[in-house]
């Protein structure tokens, strides 16, 4: 599946199917702290993700001092 | 496949610290619920009165500004050019495309056109840490235009993730002073507006998906100044806490504001007595000068 990284953005490519906790594991991605898009809509930690599937990994922490 | 808790539908995202899956109508809901909950418990806004919303362009502002709008209430917002390139040239464009798609007013201030300078190079004339000098316009100038305006209260985007982490910070250093003020409402007097954090009860996370499921463009990345900052750092070790045990950082945050804020409280009222009118600019001050007229001084010179 394609997946799309942001902050710098880069596209990787990781074989599938494989569930969005999985990935994100892989990827060593703390799920609090990311969100995964597929299409206009989000995705929930179980769901699994096809070969052909495309999703965007966002990461949700922004941050200047307050 | 995880269910939505409220309707049983199939979910889109999964929040752990309420260890509940929301569908997108439903987590819409639960986002406003929580924001009306923050409003009506902490007496933030009451009813008939003109909100002024700090707009960065980013996923906070701009899913406040929304959700704000459509509970109805009368919110127009605010944005600070702080000239950091294209990072501060998107986030402008972003705003606009926000408040033109809702038809709502942006009252819009450019530090460089209004004042002569911006952050990157202002900070460095200045010495002060970007982030220092930009805190310090960001909260001068909504105060200003708050009251310029007639607007009974600024609200801005800081979220449950926010408040954590600069709690975090303030224990770290035992800064009682700052956790004196740290507060979702700060009380309009002494010439100051009110202050209110309505998203206090809902995490950067949330806030994000907010945006993704109602279609907003925010700016996605980061600011090039906070780059190594503390408070990311403090964001991410509270991430890895959370992960471990869910619900940790409302813990910490609600558990400070339930049971510790007010201890410090004393030491930042008697802060607040010796204001008087800054003699360049007018706005309440301790010293002769206010912080922001003293930092333009010294940026532009
Ligand atoms: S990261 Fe720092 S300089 Fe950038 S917008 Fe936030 S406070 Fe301002
Ligand atoms: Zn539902
Ligand atoms: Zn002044």
């Amino acid at each position: 599946m394609k997946v799309l990284l942001r902050n710098p953005r880069r596209e990787l490519d990781v074989p599938g199917p494989l569930r969005v906790n999985a990935l994100l594991a892989k990827l060593e991605l703390n799920r609090e702290s990311v969100l995964v898009i597929k299409g206009d809509t989000l995705v929930t930690g179980d769901a699994l993700l096809a070969d052909d599937d495309s999703v965007e990994v966002r990461p949700v922490i922004s941050g200047g001092a307050v | 496949m995880t269910k939505c808790r409220r309707c049983k539908g199939p979910a889109v995202i999964d929040i752990r610290r309420h260890n509940a899956a929301f569908c997108t109508d439903c987590f819409l809901h639960h986002c406003r619920e929580q924001v009306r909950k923050s409003i009506h418990d902490f007496r933030m806004i009451a009813e008939g009165e003109r909100v002024l919303v700090a707009v960065s362009g980013g996923k906070d502002s701009l899913a406040l500004w929304d959700i704000l709008l459509d509970m109805g209430y009368d919110a127009d917002g605010v944005y600070l050019g702080l000239g950091i390139g294209d990072y501060s040239n998107e986030s402008h464009r972003m705003s606009r495309a926000y408040a033109d798609k809702r038809g709502a007013k942006l009252v819009e201030i450019e530090l460089r056109d209004d004042f002569g300078f911006d952050i990157p190079t202002g900070s460095k004339a200045a010495r002060r840490v970007p982030c220092s000098a930009c805190g310090l316009s960001k909260r001068h100038l909504f105060n200003k235009a708050a009251i310029d305006g007639g607007y009974d209260v600024v609200a801005t985007g800081h979220n449950l993730d926010d408040e954590a982490a600069v709690l975090f910070g303030n224990v770290l250093r035992w800064a009682t002073d700052y956790l004196g003020r740290q507060l979702p409402v700060l009380p309009g007097e002494h010439g100051f507006p009110r202050k209110v954090k309505p998203l206090v009860r809902l995490g950067e996370r949330e806030m994000a998906a907010y945006c993704v499921l109602r279609g907003i463009d925010y700016i996605v990345e980061e600011c090039p100044m906070a780059e190594g900052n503390k408070h990311l750092g403090y964001k991410e070790a509270l991430n890895a806490i959370e992960e471990q045990s869910p619900g940790s950082k409302a813990a910490f945050y609600f558990g400070f504001l339930d049971r510790a804020s007010a201890m410090f409280t004393p030491q930042a009222v008697a802060e607040r007595v010796d204001l008087k009118p800054c003699s360049s600019c007018g706005a309440p001050t301790t010293g002769d000068v206010c912080a922001f007229c003293n930092l333009v001084v010294k940026a532009t010179r």
